[in-house]
């Protein structure tokens, strides 16, 4: 049904990492051949060898630069996929219920064997998270990979999804963020995990934890470092010969000097 | 987590619980060198879906994006389909197919005279090989002295500091202690051969709150996620090093203990500043109990490292001058004096105040063990960005002593070594030239030297080898200079050559400095109208740029369609607690009448009748690679595999294990492939750490292989090989460099890292303010990705990054275009903003430009109008400086080539007709069929 | 946004029809005549002409009949039982009461469906939050009065095209006024849509070097001055030349004054998708 359900107690998503994540595109790719194989009609690539290549893609990584009020800008990179929001404005806007979030996890599907392909949805979802394939002409989106988690084919640990389970940095955790103490809850609360776009109401289940603070190098004056590089006696190792003599001293002082 | 609930379940008529296939492949990835574990999961018989093997020591499951996308690569149109024959003029692409036998008969005719007659003038160079233990013995087989693959455009500055210095290197050869270290420093490094290891690497300590510090004028990727970055100027690293040296001497901030053990601090000089030695050649040291000069491997001693006339005394004396203080230094890195002192302080601090033990008993070569094992968890890495300069020799020294001050190297916590590392540089083959016709050389053609006795000259002096590797232009050239053959071949200098066979490597394009000029040594006439270079061979799997300058195309598989054999007798998949190597398979056949570049040169060998490919009667020694990898015997019981040999000798006494020795079984690849395709020993606990100097790991590494006995050694702070090319310059000996290198070689080939500036070679460099790089893209690998769907989508051009300062003072709006200018040439290109950028600095990802005609792409493709290539600005030989030579644009002590040295100006430029790149080296024939229009690729019916 | 053919035609045309039809059925429920007749089939026709358009936009139009699953939730959903109930009653009522079965006053019904039908179309845009331009009730207010408008011309009315045309541009004008101020004001940043909040944020590289589907779709840029332009010359063309050509020249021909007022209105609906700026646009730099 094109009305979402009662709000789930599951709530499956995914805990984004933006301190970690170097811009690998390796959950892009992997998730393009798992979903290419596997659930609904392949994301399908236009023009693949020519001027204009463009093909549909579940899953993108931005990237941006900060500028932050001192220091120097700094360079994030920022993988964007559906967020499987909890009140999600492209399951309510779909007029054929091809759009539609899983009661039992929360997850956002569309079944395209019931899409016409309208397009509304997309534009209905602020965070662009939806692609019409241009060769089936139905919405294609981020599947939470459901047929990976629930997947009786696969091992036990492979029941994440394909771009988790590939990606390199390990910035990409799958769990359940409506058990407060699950692992990617934790993470979420140790991390101060954020939601993207909150003003759109549309209470993302996916969260995002935000860079670390960068660049805080005490740029400082010289005295207050000293302690940290002071020689033992100042002055002292300024030549050769008294840097020896300093040598000599400190070797002594070793356990099993002299 | 799992999700709840396993019972199958279905959504609105999917089937959530599909079967990803009906069988797995575990096989090896080749998307790039990292050699990856990869499950292929096949579905009536094709390829459907390539994930991470979980079990693999490389990779533990992850892929790039490059691996994932593997499926799209095999299925490529730009696959060569049949060996071809050049029909149209070198350049053109213009070809018919033939056959194998034809193929193999052409190769033989060009090939057998040259063998018979003077085995040098075949050219054999090898690019991205991953099989260099087997090419290297074909071509030392055939007998010519020309052979070498990629390392020395790459790092050979990298791989052969650290190996001088310390027995080991970084580039794929050793790895951060990623699970101890507390600070991870990184210097000039955007993706390295190691990509996944890395990236798993600094997700593991960025999980545990480990800091990470970036020292690279660009920040992208892993210096985007560094806590810190240092946002150097190019070309200075080792100005920053050697002042960080400078304040922790002056600090007195040094592992003394370390040093006095396991370097070469402690040993003494004679006048001549070369090592004093025993009658056994073996340095000598002050014992710090008696005051007794003794052998350094003396029992129960601890050498003085603050004894008049050590090697200690000579650093203190270099680097405590105010030369390297963070004030005469800072500028020229774009720092502040503040921040390199910082930077010191909190190298200090972590490597001292931070240390630990971990409780595990070790013995070490002199015989006392050891209660605990000392951690000091600072780690370094660094790759390009450091050794692509002309002073990256010394600026990778310098790192490595930096390191081996603090203590780091395999110490818990700092770098350790990956088997068959750690090696001492004299366990290492030297250099071999000399040639017989019709027999093998006399030995391997690349080594290390350790002086200017084991140079390749010719009885006259000059180089033996074409690309002029071991001569005093590049004495240490451990790799080969890839980079030099086509201009030394055109130019017949030292010699001309009659066959130039390459494998793998894209020489008329991305891996060539000016490819402009290097399409026209490979198509240059003689007065004769036949070509400079007379033949060429290339080996090939895809339509690259290099094919159509080829005469004979014998066209390679897929990796998913060969046997290949990572060795560890070459380049193979350890980690720092386990010695491992690993196999490719052909989990799919060839749709095509391509075949695995290894059986060829196998079939090829046999026909030449090369010795060790025939056996007695003549007859095949081997049927394809397959065989060959199974059945070569090396040494005695070492063979290119080193799993699941059997015999007395794969189980010493006291073992239960096999090792890496004995007899291989018929069926080890059929073995490999249960095993996920690769095969793992574990080092033991207590030879985890110090392992050069650690007699536990010693014992093992005999065992299992890496060495016939056990090879203790001392870093090399002093490098001695390099003072005996210094001793040489001054005029001791009887080699004797030529006069117009003797200057240098004094100079640059200095015992002690040194430093200076690059751009002091350049004339004019007012005019040439701006350094311009280039990084490798992560989703791409040089030239390859571009054929692949689904990569070309994430990089179909480059634009040229720009610093925001020149951004604004030339008035650049996005969409604009500017022109490059180099002492070499000028390109037109797109430009774009970036701020997180060294002031000093513009950049471009490398590779992503394309010539028209290549790759199965089409002639508009975005990578050849918009894409573009820095190559063209770079020239193999720097501007001439009036001393009327023209010095080679590489390190004098290797040879490395000094890609990253450009220095450009910058200059709004119009948009060139068409939005066209410029240069636009024009179009070449396609010899593939153009892709389709349309993918929507789904095994699954 | 993408500013698709389609989707102009479709809403302009649609729009015109049920306006058409509205004013037509006022005039079969005043007083059945063959005009009166022959005026509704006409609208009913234009209007599903129209409302064929909306099928062009469709990548899966197989499908098409699934819209009338979910009239719960979806406005396009209702829009399409709307406007075949629409499609459905009008020519029963007005054969109905053109035949005496029913009263004039049963047009009410029909009418009132072709204006909710209008609103229908006008709410799928209205709703979405995602493009604030639109987000407001100017929006379905507009659509229904340009309908009504163009239907009353369409219709023959000139007084009453006037008397709302005259709103439709005050509308029109409050339309693009409060639109640009609403993107000023809209809460949206790149900071919002990142979540980095310790510095000014800029799109460095975009995840990929060609084009895509949302680029395509939701990230059409227009530029200001040419945007001024097209919104004098629309706002020309619908209000203001039809306003004038119908109280100075009342001798034209009513058609020809729809002509002009039918192109003003595709030129703004042009503009009203072109404008409309979607806030995923953040993600990629672009707004
Ligand atoms: N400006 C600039 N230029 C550079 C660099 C830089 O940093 N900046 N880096 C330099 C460095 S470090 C390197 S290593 C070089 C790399 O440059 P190249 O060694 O030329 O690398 P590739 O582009 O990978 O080209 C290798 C060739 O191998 C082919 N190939 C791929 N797979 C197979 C296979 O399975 N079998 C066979 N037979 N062939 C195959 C490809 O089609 C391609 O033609 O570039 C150098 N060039
Ligand atoms: N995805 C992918 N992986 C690859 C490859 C590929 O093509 N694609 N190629 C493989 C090969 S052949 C190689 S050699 C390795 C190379 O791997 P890297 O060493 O990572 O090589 P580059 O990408 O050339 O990056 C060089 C880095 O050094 C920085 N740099 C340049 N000059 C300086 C300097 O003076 N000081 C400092 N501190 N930094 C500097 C540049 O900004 C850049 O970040 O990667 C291997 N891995
Ligand atoms: S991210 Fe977009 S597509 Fe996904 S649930 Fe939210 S609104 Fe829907
Ligand atoms: S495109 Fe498909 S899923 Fe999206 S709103 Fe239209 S019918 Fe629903
Ligand atoms: S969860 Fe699955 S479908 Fe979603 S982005 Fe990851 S791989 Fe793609
Ligand atoms: S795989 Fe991981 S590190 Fe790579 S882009 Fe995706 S989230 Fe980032
Ligand atoms: S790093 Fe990527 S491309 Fe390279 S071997 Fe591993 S998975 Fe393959
Ligand atoms: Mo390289």
């Amino acid at each position: 049904m094109t009305q979402l359900p009662a709000p789930s107690n599951v709530k499956l998503g995914l805990v984004i990492d933006l301190d970690t994540c170097v811009g690998c595109h390796a959950c892009v790719t992997a998730c393009k051949g798992w979903n290419t194989e596997n659930y609904g009609a392949p994301l399908a690539d236009e023009d693949p060898y020519g001027a204009k290549p463009e093909g549909t893609f579940l899953n993108r990584i931005h990237s941006y630069e900060v500028q932050p009020e001192t220091g120097p800008a700094q360079l994030v990179h920022f993988p964007k996929s559906c967020l499987h929001c909890e009140d999600a404005p492209c399951v309510t806007v779909c007029p054929t219920g091809a759009s539609y979030k899983r009661a039992e996890d929360g997850v956002v599907l569309v079944n395209e064997k019931a899409c016409m392909g309208c397009g509304l949805c997309a534009w209905a979802c602020p965070y662009g998270a939806r692609e019409m394939d241009p060769s089936a002409g139905v919405m294609k989106k981020c599947t939470l990979c459901t047929d990976r988690i629930y997947n009786d084919n696969l091992p036990e640990e492979d029941r994440v999804p394909a771009c988790v389970r590939t990606c390199p940095a390990g910035a990409r955790h799958f769990g359940d963020l409506g058990d407060p103490d699950s692992a990617v809850s934790q993470l979420v609360e140790a991390r101060g995990g954020i939601d993207l776009m909150p003003e759109q109401g549309t209470k993302p289940v996916n969260k995002y934890l935000p860079p670390r603070a960068k660049d805080q190098a005490p740029e400082a004056p010289i005295d207050i470092l000293a302690p940290l590089l002071a020689p033992m006696t100042p002055g002292e190792t300024d030549t050769p010969k008294g840097f020896l003599g300093w040598l000599d001293r400190a070797l002594d002082s070793l356990p099993g000097g002299k | 987590m799992a999700a709840k609930g396993t019972a199958p379940v279905t959504a609105r008529g999917y089937d959530l619980s599909p079967k990803p296939g009906d069988e797995i492949r575990k096989t090896t990835c080749y998307m790039c060198a990292c050699r990856c574990g990869i499950n292929v999961h096949m579905k009536d018989g094709k390829v459907a879906y390539i994930e991470g093997n979980r079990d693999h020591p490389v990779n533990r499951g992850v892929l790039c994006a490059k691996g994932s996308a593997g499926i799209m690569q095999h299925n490529a149109p730009s696959r060569l389909r049949a060996p071809m024959k050049r029909t149209g003029p070198r350049g053109s692409g213009q070809f018919e197919e033939i056959s194998w036998d034809e193929a193999l008969q052409l190769a033989d005719d060009i090939l057998r005279p040259l063998r018979d007659t003077n085995p040098e003038k075949l050219a054999f160079f090898t690019g991205r090989d991953q099989s260099q233990s087997f090419t290297s013995f074909w071509a030392q087989n055939f007998g010519t002295p020309n052979y070498a693959a990629h390392g020395g455009f790459c790092s050979v500055n990298m791989a052969t500091a650290g190996i001088y210095t310390m027995g080991g290197a970084f580039w794929e050869f050793g790895q951060p202690d990623w699970d101890h270290t507390k600070l991870f420093l990184l210097f000039g490094v955007a993706e390295d051969h190691d990509s996944n290891p890395i990236k798993m690497g600094i997700g593991k300590i960025k999980a545990r709150g480990a800091k990470v510090i970036g020292v690279n004028p660009i920040r992208t990727g892993y210096n985007a996620v560094a806590d810190d970055w240092v946002g150097i100027t190019p070309g200075a690293d080792g100005l920053l090093i050697l002042s960080l040296i400078h304040c922790l001497l002056k600090a007195g901030r040094i592992d003394l203990d370390y040093l006095a053990r396991w370097t070469n601090a402690p040993c003494l000089l004679d006048t001549d500043g070369m090592l004093r030695r025993n009658g056994d050649g073996k340095t000598l040291v002050i014992d710090r109990n008696t005051k007794a000069e003794v052998p350094f491997d003396t029992a129960g001693i601890l050498p003085d490292i603050a004894a008049p006339g050590t090697v200690m005394e000579q650093i203190a004396e270099r680097y405590l001058s105010d030369e390297y203080a963070p004030e005469s230094v800072a500028a020229r890195c774009g720092l502040t004096p503040d921040r390199i002192r910082t930077l010191a302080a909190e190298l200090a601090r972590v490597a001292f105040d931070e240390a630990f033990e971990i409780e595990q008993e070790w013995t070490d070569f002199r015989g006392e063990t050891h209660k605990t094992m000392t951690g000091r968890p600072v780690a370094m890495h660094a790759m390009r960005g450091i050794s692509a300069h002309a002073n990256g020799f010394q600026t990778a020294r310098a790192l490595h002593i930096l390191q081996i001050l603090l203590g780091t190297v395999e110490a818990p916590g700092g770098f350790r070594f990956k088997p068959p590392y750690p090696k001492p540089p004299e366990a290492h083959p030297k250099p071999h030239c000399k040639v017989t016709p019709g027999k093998p050389l006399d030995g391997p053609h690349l080594g290390f030297v350790h002086g200017p006795d084991d140079l390749t000259l010719k009885e006259d002096g000059s180089p033996a080898r074409i690309d002029k590797a071991f001569s005093w232009e590049n004495p240490m050239s451990a790799h080969g200079l890839m980079h030099m053959v086509i201009s030394n071949a055109h130019a017949g200098d030292p010699y001309e050559i009659d066959t130039l066979f390459l494998y793998m490597a894209n020489m008329s394009w991305n891996s060539s400095m000016d490819p402009k000029g290097v399409m026209h040594m490979l198509t240059d006439k003689k007065a004769d109208g036949s070509y400079k270079i007379p033949n060429i061979i290339y080996s090939d799997a895809y339509s690259s740029e290099m094919v159509a300058y080829a005469d004979l195309i014998l066209p390679d598989t897929t990796y998913l369609e060969r046997h290949d054999c990572i060795s560890l007798l070459d380049r193979p998949i350890c980690e720092a607690d386990a010695a491992a190597d690993a196999i490719r398979w052909p989990v799919v056949a060839p749709d095509r009448n391509v075949q695995g570049f290894q059986t060829t040169l196998v079939k090829l060998g046999a026909k030449l009748g090369l010795p060790a490919f025939v056996n007695e009667d003549g007859s095949a020694k081997y049927a394809d690679y397959a065989d060959y990898i199974t059945n070569h015997v090396r040494k005695p019981g070492i063979g290119p595999l080193a799993g699941w040999r059997e015999g007395p000798e794969a189980f010493p006494e006291g073992t239960d294990a096999p090792g890496g020795r004995g007899e291989a079984p018929s069926d080890q690849l059929q073995r490999y492939i249960e095993h996920g395709g690769f095969w793992m020993r574990h080092v033991p606990a207590e030879a985890r750490y110090f392992k050069p100097w650690n007699a536990a790991y010693q014992d093992w590494a005999v065992q299992m292989g890496l060495y016939d006995s056990p090879q203790p050694y001392l870093f090399n702070l002093w490098c001695e090989p390099l003072r005996r090319f210094q001793r040489a310059a001054e005029g001791h000996g009887t080699r004797q460099p030529p006069d117009h290198l003797r200057a240098r070689i004094r100079e640059k080939l200095d015992p002690l890292p040194i430093w200076w500036d690059p751009s002091e070679d350049i004339p004019d460099a007012e005019s040439y303010p701006v350094h311009a790089l280039t990084q490798r893209p992560m989703a791409m690998y040089h030239s390859w990705g571009s054929q692949n769907a689904w990569l070309r989508q994430i990089h179909g051009m480059n634009p040229l990054y720009i610093p925001t300062n020149i951004w604004e003072a030339q008035g650049l709006k996005t969409g604009d275009w500017v022109k490059v200018t180099s002492p070499h040439g000028a390109i037109t290109v797109p430009a774009a903003h970036m701020a997180a950028l060294n002031p000093n600095t513009v950049w471009t990802w490398n590779a992503i430009g394309k010539r028209k005609g290549a790759w199965a792409l089409s002639e508009d493709a975005p990578e050849s109008t918009k894409g573009f290539l820095l190559n063209h600005l770079i020239h193999e030989l720097l501007p001439p400086k009036g001393d009327g030579l023209r010095w080679s644009n590489s390190d004098p002590v290797t040879g490395q080539a000094a890609w990253f040295d450009l220095r450009v100006r910058i200059e709004k430029a119009p948009a060139p007709d068409g939005e066209q790149s410029q240069p636009n080296p024009g179009t070449s024939a396609s010899p593939v069929p153009e892709g389709a229009a349309n993918l929507a690729w789904q095994v699954r019916k | 946004m993408h500013p698709a053919p389609s989707l102009i035609l479709f809403t302009t045309l649609s729009g015109l029809g049920l306006g058409g039809l509205a004013w037509a059925l006022f005039a079969l429920g005043a007083g059945p005549s063959h005009a009166a007749i022959m005026m509704v089939a006409f609208t009913w026709a234009l209007t599903g002409a129209g409302l064929m358009f909306s099928t062009a936009h469709l990548k899966n139009p197989k499908n098409a009949w699934r819209s009338f699953t979910q009239p719960g939730s979806s406005w396009l959903s209702r829009e399409a039982w709307l406007a075949v109930l629409t499609l459905a009653i009008a020519p029963l009522v007005s054969f109905a009461v053109a035949t005496g079965r029913l009263p004039g006053a049963a047009v009410a019904l029909p009418i009132v469906l072709c204006i909710l039908t209008v609103l229908a179309t006008a709410m799928i845009y209205t709703q979405l939050k995602t493009v604030p331009r639109w987000h407001t009730g100017w929006t379905p207010f507009l659509f229904v009065i340009l309908s009504l408008a163009g239907g009353a011309m369409l219709t023959g009315r000139s007084a009453d095209a006037i008397g709302l045309l005259l709103p439709a541009g005050a509308a029109l004008a409050a339309y693009w006024l409060s639109g640009d101020n609403r993107v000023r004001q809209s809460q949206s940043s790149m900071n919002t849509a990142t979540g980095l909040t310790h510095g000014t944020v800029r799109a460095f590289e975009m995840p990929h070097t060609g084009d895509n589907y949302l680029l395509k779709e939701m990230v059409h840029v227009v530029a200001r001055k040419h945007a001024r332009r097209l919104r004098y010359i629309g706002f020309g063309l619908a209000i203001l030349v039809p306003v004038l050509l119908l109280t100075l020249v009342p001798a034209l021909p009513i058609w020809l004054v729809l002509a002009v007022h039918l192109a003003g209105v595709l030129a703004t609906r042009w503009l009203f998708f072109a404008e409309a700026e979607h806030v995923v646009g953040l993600y990629y730099g672009k707004r």
